[in-house]
């Protein structure tokens, strides 16, 4: 049993809140983001926030830092479009194992320093692998519904790229996030399973669904039920729901979830829906509330924020968590 | 112990549990198993396959079975695009897929679209336990159930003690060693045919029951699934037996634990409806309940079939022969009831199943070559023979397929063609059926084909000898240009020539000299076959080439001899020489129906009476004359049993209006100007010339008063100043016919599909001699007293001649264009003349209508220069191109 799982059976394990909100606060320019080393690269760089893990180090570790410092057990890694396919969009792909490696080393560097700190509370890296900008199983041409603008071998060299970076680089887990396409996903699994086969490592694996809207379904149109079912086929340490929708608009899907499966779930919501300039206005408390029925219901075992939370946010959050028992496992049918 | 569920996901998730109902899998989307899926997917058509799959949910689906194993598509990509447009359906995609291939790369497509949990069909031992292990692990990494097969490296199991070792086995590697999870997996342990006839077949239903709960009792979470179309393979036809059987197999494979299957919804009765009569019946068959229970269904199942039109089911002796000598009765006899699951036991009885094809069928078909060689078999037995030998080669081809042993050997490959601008493929298909029973290997390239391709295929495929056919003159030029282009290519094999208008004579004089390889005039299929095997004949084929080639030397230079010794008279003598009719004294008929006419759509059953046989016999080498011919001495047996058979078909095309006929027509103020030509008036202003068709005068020295004839000679002179009138027509018969007959083709069925086009040739024909009688009778009008019966008309003993472009009257093809211009064909019925000028649909017929009572038949024959010049200045084309064609007839 790894450290992590270890730590899962007897407390819910808070994961970090939003990496993007918090690097908003430094006003980066394209020249921060270009660094020394990409001064000359041919395309804009402004908003590649992955990138900021080679040229601002220091800021993506205080983000860290300010995570592990409220409470938070795990942080994700700053890779979330850290993959040839997303780094296409700023001609990058050549340095996609090394934005992975280097993501998941000062993770891992700033996770260290907090277990040494308190040993008893031992904090954890998520090498955070995101859905790619492309979907294997819809067409973005209303007109030719065939078409794919990705294929599933494609996306399986991707995330085998990325996931053999993130490992190496020293994540502690490796999670699937914001699945809006359950394809994209086995992608993903598959890769990461022939990684594991081929390389020495028995790294657990997190899913994270995203719920796109009051239907109830993915962008991909599965129902909740139905994407658990579709990741089943990998052993997992979590699946879960992140992302779209606040912690209010996910619970009935969290509980439809937690009734499926038989892995731990997690869900990180994002704090609130955006308002009309895009903002999350949801206060720290009004989220921790709402989260405090998950934890009633004893819904869930990892617990954490998406788009739009911040360490205090994380901070309630944790708190709170502390007081309760995490979800049991049980095979429900 | 409580059984895990199985549980599957499309959009929405589909949970199997002990408690379930028999989870139903939709078949339809198979091309195996739907001939219309098949057709859709082949021709492209995706949005109305979209619709099948969409049916089949709304019919009750619970999984959708799709299945894209079929050797004349790409299964990779039909996969891949099926799946594709599938998911983006929310009403479909929302069942679960089972992903159905023998072959692994086309599962392996399938799993790659996907984003549900879905079922893999399925995958075997039989390739060993490392092909298997790989394949499991893969599909376990993809996220998918899988169904194992019933089959091992010793074959597919078909006993109790096979079916459990092997379902044991697979579940102890799948489950101890892989971790599959054992409640995705699925057995299949085979549902086999019963009332087949053979003691060995007589608990294949009862064997499979007790797998089923032999699997539900000792491998836990394992499901039980099967196709149970399979039970009643011996009652085909007889669907009212067949749901019974089905209902009852269910019945009891669910008691014994079976909770999935691929069942044909229509193909099911409710078990309780069943006749208690019939059950017992049934299910005394399935459960092998006594001794006689199999004689006892197929009697009842006779009683049964009366008001259904089915041929009865009967034990025959020869099915309690030994094997071979079944396969050769089939083989002999053109039998296909019997022929699938004869080979299936020849399969299991040999480690090859390519040995089947090998030993087995090539033994029944050397019977079959002996007798067609020995004058004891006929062309369409041949044929119907080849059409069982298609279909048991098909049965195998996926057994083969999946060996990966590579194809037969055949005795050499053979590349078949009408050439381009040709549209007539019913002879050249004969051929190749019956050099593809003598196990040749037949790459056909169908019709209308350019000689570049001919020789890029011939090439590139390595084949051992071309055959070109064709039935128009202009496809006697297009032979020439093939060989002159083999030779430029250096492409040293022999050619085969064959057709209506080929002839030794041509092919000796004008197409051997051109090219070094071996030519040979073959004009029917019993002679192809020898000249094919002594080409290829290694010990003899140098001396047999050589002998041709000697023969055909001798055969030029004599028939050269012979030609200078015929006579020609110049143009201007041969006009002076016309066929004289008294004008003075005549006066043309009326037309009572001036103008363009059409027909759009001719009902057949009128065509009938008006159908000549004697060609049609003709075309599958049965030579006499109808109705004589179906008591003939040596052929009447075959050419009744033809007969029979071509009622059959042509019934079904009358019955589903599965031709289509079409005619236009029309009648026109004309005179002959200049001796040669024929000046056509407008309806309305007699002034305003038409057009002009130009006829061709014989010009062989005759003896004193015979006359050299041209079809204007017909038609009153302009300086008669009498008004004389000429008509014109074309009629088809084929709208349909190419359709048809690939529907046959696609259920291996060369016989059929041969038949279709040759009864569409009949049909057009007919249509032919029907639209002159009613033109005669009403719409000219010149003959409307006339009463003739059919025997009259073959024998044309009507007045006036209805002569076609291309025939002997009038060999130039190029007055087909004028016709096409005059009556508008293309625009009003949609016959089109190819860049050669035959017409397509290929069966139809074209041509002038002359009424005056001394208009006859005749043979232009061997044209000159002089006239050759002349008609390019009156058509107003090069001198080359008229000599292009007009080359058969030149001196």
């Amino acid at each position: 049993m790894t450290a992590i799982e270890h730590a899962l059976t007897d407390r819910i394990l808070v994961l970090d809140g939003a990496m993007g909100t918090m690097l908003q606060a430094y006003h980066f320019e394209e020249e921060d983001f270009r660094g020394t080393r990409f001064k000359d690269h041919p395309s804009s760089l402004k908003g590649n926030n992955d990138l900021l893990s080679l040229t601002q180090p220091e800021a993506i570790k205080e983000v860290h830092r300010s995570y592990f410092e409220v409470g938070a057990d795990i942080v994700e890694t700053n890779t979330f479009s850290s993959t040839s396919i997303g780094m296409a969009d700023y001609n990058m792909e050549e340095w996609v194992y090394e934005l992975n490696y280097a993501s998941a080393k000062l993770a891992r560097e700033v996770a260290d320093e907090f277990t040494k700190k308190t040993p008893e509370k031992p904090r954890f890296v998520a090498g955070s692998i995101g859905p790619t900008n492309r979907t294997a199983s819809m067409s973005p041409d209303v007109n030719d519904p065939g078409f794919r603008a990705v294929t599933f071998d494609d996306l399986v060299k991707a995330y085998s790229e990325q996931a053999r970076a993130l490992i190496e680089g020293g994540s502690d887990v490796l999670l699937v996030e914001t699945v809006f396409d359950t394809l994209n996903a086995k992608a993903a699994l598959f890769a990461i399973d022939e990684l594991k086969e081929s390389h020495y490592s028995d790294i657990p694996v997190m899913v994270s669904g995203t719920i796109t809207d009051a239907s109830g379904r993915t962008l991909s149109g599965q129902t909740v039920e139905a994407f658990a079912v579709s990741v089943s086929h990998i052993p997992l340490l979590s699946v879960g729901f992140n992302c779209a929708l606040g912690a209010d608009q996910l619970l009935p899907y969290l509980r439809r979830l937690s009734m499926t499966t038989d892995a731990l779930v997690s869900a990180h919501p994002n704090a609130g829906l955006p308002n009309a300039f895009g903002a999350y206005d949801q206060s720290p408390k009004e989220m921790a509330d709402l989260i405090a029925h998950y934890l009633e219901e004893n819904l869930v075992n990892i617990i954490g924020g998406c788009c739009g939370s911040t360490p205090a946010h994380i901070e309630h959050i944790a708190k709170l968590a502390e007081r309760y028992k995490p979800r049991k496992r049980s095979i429900s049918v | 112990m409580k059984n895990r569920p199985l549980i599957l996901s499309g959009l929405e998730p589909l949970v199997i549990t002990p408690s379930s109902n028999f989870v139903n899998v939709g078949e339809r989307t198979n091309v195996t198993g739907s001939r219309r899926f098949l057709r859709l997917i082949e021709s492209g058509d995706f949005a109305s396959a979209i619709e099948i799959a969409r049916d089949q949910v709304d019919g009750g689906a619970q999984i959708l079975d799709v299945n894209m194993d079929e050797g004349m598509i790409d299964g990779v990509k039909a996969m891949t695009t099926f799946l594709n447009l599938l998911a983006a359906e929310p009403d479909i995609s929302r069942i679960p897929i089972m992903i159905d291939s023998s072959k692994w790369e086309i599962i392996e497509a399938g799993l790659k679209v996907v984003q549900g949990k879905c079922v893999v069909n399925s995958i075997s031992l039989k390739e060993g336990e490392e092909n298997f292990i790989y394949q499991a692990k893969m599909i376990r990494r993809y996220g998918a159930a899988v169904i194992v097969m019933a089959f091992d490296e010793k074959g597919q199991a078909d006993t109790l003690d096979h079916r459990i070792s092997i379902c044991k086995r697979s579940y102890k590697i799948l489950v101890n060693r892989l971790n599959f999870p054992p409640e995705d997996i699925i057995f299949d342990p085979n549902i086999f045919p019963v009332a087949t006839g053979m003691d060995e077949h007589k608990r294949n239903a009862i064997d499979f029951f007790k797998t089923a709960q032999w699997i539900r009792e000792h491998l836990p979470h394992a499901h039980v699934s099967g196709g149970v179309s399979n039970v009643s393979f011996s009652f085909r036809g007889n669907n009212r037996v067949r749901e019974a059987m089905h209902s009852a197999f269910l019945y009891h494979a669910i008691q014994h634990g079976m909770n999935m299957g691929i069942v044909n919804p229509t193909m099911l009765e409710i078990y309780d409806e069943i006749s208690p009569d019939l059950l017992v019946h049934v299910e005394d068959v399935l459960l092998d309940r006594r001794s006689d229970a199999t004689e006892r269904l197929l009697d009842y199942a006779e009683q049964i079939v009366g008001d259904q039109k089915v041929k009865k089911v009967e034990v025959k002796a020869w099915r309690n022969e030994k094997l071979q000598n079944r396969i050769t009765h089939s083989l002999v006899k053109g039998i296909d009831e019997f022929i699938e699951i004869d080979v299936e036991e020849a399969r299991q009885s040999v480690t090859k199943p390519i040995e089947v094809i090998e030993s087995h069928l090539m033994t029944g078909m050397n019977v079959v070559g002996d007798l067609f060689g020995s004058g004891k078999m006929f062309l369409p037995q041949v044929v119907k023979s080849a059409r069982v030998m298609k279909k048991a080669v098909a049965y195998l081809l996926p057994f083969i397929e999946a060996e990966k042993d590579g194809k037969q050997q055949a005795a050499g490959k053979i590349l078949m063609a009408t050439v381009k601008g040709d549209v007539h493929d019913i002879g050249k298909n004969i051929v190749g059926v019956v050099l593809a029973c003598n196990n040749y290997e037949i790459i056909d390239l169908g019709v209308m084909v350019p000689p570049e391709k001919i020789i890029e295929v011939a090439i590139e495929q390595q084949v051992d000898i071309i055959g070109l056919s064709g039935l128009i003159t202009p496809s006697l030029d297009e032979m020439i240009y093939i060989a002159q282009e083999m030779k430029r290519k250096q492409l040293e094999i022999p050619l085969l020539i064959g057709g209506a208008t080929t002839s030794k004579a041509h092919t000796a004089v004008k197409i051997a000299p051109e090219i070094k390889s071996t030519v040979v005039h073959v004009n029917d299929a019993s002679r192809a076959v020898t000249v094919t095997g002594s080409l290829l004949n290694k010990e003899f084929s140098k001396t047999y080439k050589e002998q041709i080639r000697s023969e055909y030397e001798s055969f030029r230079e004599k028939f050269l001899d012979r030609q200078e010794t015929k006579e020609h008279i110049g143009l201007t003598d041969a006009r002076k020489r016309k066929f004289q009719i008294n004008w003075e004294n005549f006066t043309p008929s009326v037309p009572n129906k001036l103008g363009v006419h059409c027909i759009e759509n001719q009902s057949l059953d009128e065509l009938i009476p008006f159908i000549d046989w004697s060609p049609f016999f003709r075309s599958w080498d049965l030579h006499g004359r109808y109705p004589d011919i179906l008591n003939d001495k040596i052929v009447g047996e075959q050419a009744t049993d033809l007969f029979a058979d071509a009622q059959v078909v042509l019934s079904e095309i009358l019955e589903n209006k599965l031709l289509i006929a079409k005619a236009v027509f029309g009648i026109f103020p004309a005179n002959s100007i200049d001796d040669d030509d024929i000046e056509v008036y407008s309806v309305e202003d007699k002034n305003k010339v038409n057009t002009t068709f130009l006829t061709l005068r014989q010009q062989l020295k005759k003896r004193e008063g015979k006359t050299n004839v041209a079809l204007a000679d017909f038609i009153a002179p302009k300086t008669t100043k009498k008004d004389d009138y000429i008509g014109a027509f074309c009629v088809t018969a084929g709208f349909g016919s190419d359709e048809l007959a690939k529907k046959y083709e696609e259920e291996n069925d060369d016989y059929n599909a041969i038949m279709v086009k040759a009864l569409a040739d009949r049909l057009a024909e007919a249509f032919a001699e029907y639209l002159h009688k009613e033109v005669r009778t009403k719409h000219w009008g010149y003959a409307s007293s006339e009463k003739l019966d059919n025997q009259a008309l073959i024998k044309e003993e009507y007045k006036g001649i209805r002569p076609a472009p291309g025939y002997p009257a009038c060999p130039d093809h190029l007055e087909k264009n004028t016709i096409w211009s005059l009556l508008g064909v293309e625009e009003k019925i949609g016959v089109y003349l190819t860049e050669s000028l035959a017409m397509w649909p290929a069966s139809s017929v074209s041509g002038y209508y002359f009424a005056n009572p001394e208009s006859h038949y005749f043979g232009v024959g061997k044209i000159t220069q002089d006239q050759l010049k002349s008609y390019s200045k009156r058509k107003q084309i090069p001198l080359e191109e008229a000599e292009k064609w007009l080359r058969p007839n030149l001196k």
